[in-house]
């Protein structure tokens, strides 16, 4: 009977173990990284290891995926508190920066999380934080303290609290689903045995404009995030795709075809007091605002072949951009509005490349042979787009400098259109 | 336990039992139901789907106003094998939305059906090869079936009788990486209404 029962707790255990859920569908691989990377030691939180879930081991990968930083083993060395950090031990092993901090529940179920940033060169408290936080928001803390480390030590807002959306394809299923920046915690906010295509985040993140088929013809959807709910914005004669936020969330910029062609108009975001805003006899389609909300990029072939072009909302000016080459589209500007991120076809190839619109000058981000979709990520330093491996579709990253390459893989299905989402609201 | 075999017995339990555990909860989906549209419709009121903030879409049949090929002739036409009326798609060469002389027939043929019975209602379908911009390609697309609307209404067909929609690159005929697969793809469909 002992033998049994031992027997019983033994496959259950296993059973267990296995049952665990892949908790993430997207996993993020780095495969290049940057040249030189800030050497940093996080230290296990005192406290954490009675958690389910273990802060430091979610910032180091957050850190290491950035491919800006190298992290230190802190050995057996474990301060909790700024005081407590003897700098000399830490420059010995080449860490230019130590973070640490401890753990207690204080009542409510409720957790206190004490976090501390260190510069060991120049022995200087970098930051000093304290949360008070459900269980629920261990992942999203260790994300913001990743985030604070990131920013306090490259000079550049983390996105590691972001969220980023995209579309699968698994047989003849369509979905569109929206992770945490790294790949954790899927949702799917929409599915359908049609196409999906074009997510798109609203400025503040809490709505998601798409294309969808399921009325077998592309109608633009807005849905909330929040609530679930959503309405066909346009859903006029003909095709309606291509959806754009402007940067105040109050309008929609759309490629319609109801008047005949693709042309761009403006709409409230529910889709009322629809404006025509160009007049070409030729394709003006895959608009997005600039982020003074002034003028906003398109793709056109008013000039024989595809080309990226900008109009200036208030006066109606159009200016071409583009002038290499006879494929240049899918325009997304920079959050500094200094330059963009587009597609180009050189030679059968598409691949990424930027312009700086100062200089005009031209620089290929990504070889291809079959890169689209690009989103620029919102501290301007990541862009996440899709390419092709092994016959389906996956998504990759490089850095908006070139160095940082990432490998975003997703077990079985299809990936493509990636759309990072906003910094969130604090 | 009195032998071995009831020992498996529970053993294979116990890994059922825990099986059943392990399986993710499918997110929950509130189906939408299914919502056809009369062409010429502007936007549709939301639905409300589960506050979990995902919902579940199920197909909708082709849209296309009024009575369907009012004609009873008409109907028996379209789908006759020995009628060109019965041959639904144009082929087109890279990069282009010329009508070749190859499917000229094929269009007026359709465009004159449309002519001779006014109440008759058709969608051209614009598609892609699978190479380029996804919106770029509904846009091109588009242009296809644009191209094909155009030569019917020369031959008489009503401007409301014919809608045109692109499906871009998102629904290749054939799945195939290759020029064989893509010639398939640079194609533009005729739905008459009720199909």
């Amino acid at each position: 009977m002992r033998s049994l029962l031992r027997l019983f707790v033994a496959v259950f255990a296993v059973a267990l173990l296995a049952s665990s859920p892949a908790r993430a569908q997207l996993t993020i691989e780095i495969v290049g990284g940057a040249g030189t990377t800030i050497p940093v030691s996080i230290v296990p939180f005192e406290g954490e290891a009675a958690l389910p879930l273990s802060i430091t081991q979610i910032v180091g990968a957050d850190l290491t995926r950035s491919g800006l930083f190298k992290l230190i083993d802190p050995g057996s060395m474990r301060p909790s508190r700024a005081e407590d950090v003897r700098v000399a031990d830490w420059r010995a092993r080449s860490a230019d920066a130590v973070a640490v901090g401890s753990m207690r529940p204080v009542g409510d179920g409720r957790i206190e999380v004490r976090f501390a940033l260190v510069d060991a060169v120049k022995s200087t408290t970098l930051a000093n934080q304290i949360y008070t936080i459900a269980p629920t928001q261990l992942r999203a803390t260790a994300h913001k303290i990743a985030d604070v480390v990131y920013e306090k030590l490259t000079g550049d807002a983390g996105v590691f609290s972001t969220r980023i959306a995209y579309i699968t394809k698994q047989g003849p299923r369509f979905a569109l689903q929206v992770a945490d920046a790294d790949g954790f915690e899927p949702q799917t906010i929409v599915q359908s045995n049609e196409p999906l295509l074009s997510p798109r985040w609203s400025p503040d993140g809490n709505q998601i404009a798409y294309v969808s088929f399921e009325q077998k013809k592309p109608v633009v959807y807005v849905q909330s995030l929040l609530t679930g709910q959503r309405r066909a914005v346009a859903n006029f004669r003909g095709s309606n795709s291509a959806p754009a936020w402007s940067p105040d969330g109050r309008r929609l910029a759309v490629t319609l075809s109801r008047d005949g062609g693709s042309q761009l108009y403006l709409m409230n975001a529910d889709g009322s007091d629809v404006r025509r805003i160009t007049q070409s006899a030729a394709i003006d389609t895959e608009a997005y605002f600039m982020p003074d909300g002034q003028s906003l990029l398109f793709t056109s072939d008013r000039g024989g072949t595809p080309q990226i072009y900008r109009l200036t909302l208030g006066s109606g000016a159009v200016e071409r951009l583009t002038f290499d080459g006879s494929y240049n589209v899918t325009p997304r500007p920079l959050p500094d509005g200094r330059g963009m991120v587009f597609v180009r076809r050189e030679g059968g190839r598409f691949q990424l490349a930027t312009m700086d619109f100062a200089s005009r000058q031209v620089q290929i981000l990504t070889q291809g042979p079959i890169d689209e979709s690009p989103s620029i990520a919102p501290n301007g330093k990541l862009v996440i787009y899709a390419n092709e491996q092994g016959g389906r579709g996956v998504l990759a990253a490089v850095s908006t400098d070139g160095s940082v390459r990432q490998r975003l893989v997703s077990p079985a299905t299809d990936v493509r259109e990636p759309a990072w989402g906003p910094l969130p609201r604090t | 336990m009195k032998n071995r075999s009831q020992q498996y017995a529970i053993l294979v339990l116990a890994v059922l039992f825990a099986a059943g555990c392990s399986t993710q909860p499918s997110q929950p989906t509130a189906p939408i139901d299914d919502r056809s549209t009369t062409s010429g419709a502007t936007t549709t009121p939301g639905a409300s789907t589960s506050g979990a903030g995902s919902g579940g879409v199920s197909g909708s049949s082709v849209p296309g106003a009024g009575s369907a090929g009012s004609s009873s002739v008409g109907s028996n036409v379209l789908r006759d094998p020995n009628n060109i009326l019965s041959k639904r798609s144009v082929f087109f060469d890279f990069d282009s939305f010329v009508v070749s002389d190859q499917y000229r027939p094929l269009v007026e043929a359709h465009g004159r059906y449309l002519a001779g019975n006014r109440s008759a209602r058709a969608t051209v379908q614009g598609n892609t090869d699978e190479r380029g911009s996804r919106e770029y390609n509904i846009a091109l697309g588009q242009r296809r079936a644009d191209a094909i609307k155009r030569m019917m209404t020369l031959l008489g067909a009503q401007d409301a009788q014919v809608e045109t929609v692109s499906f871009g690159k998102e629904k290749p005929r054939n799945p195939g990486h290759d020029e064989a697969a893509w010639a398939q793809n640079r194609r533009a469909d005729i739905v008459h209404a009720g199909e």
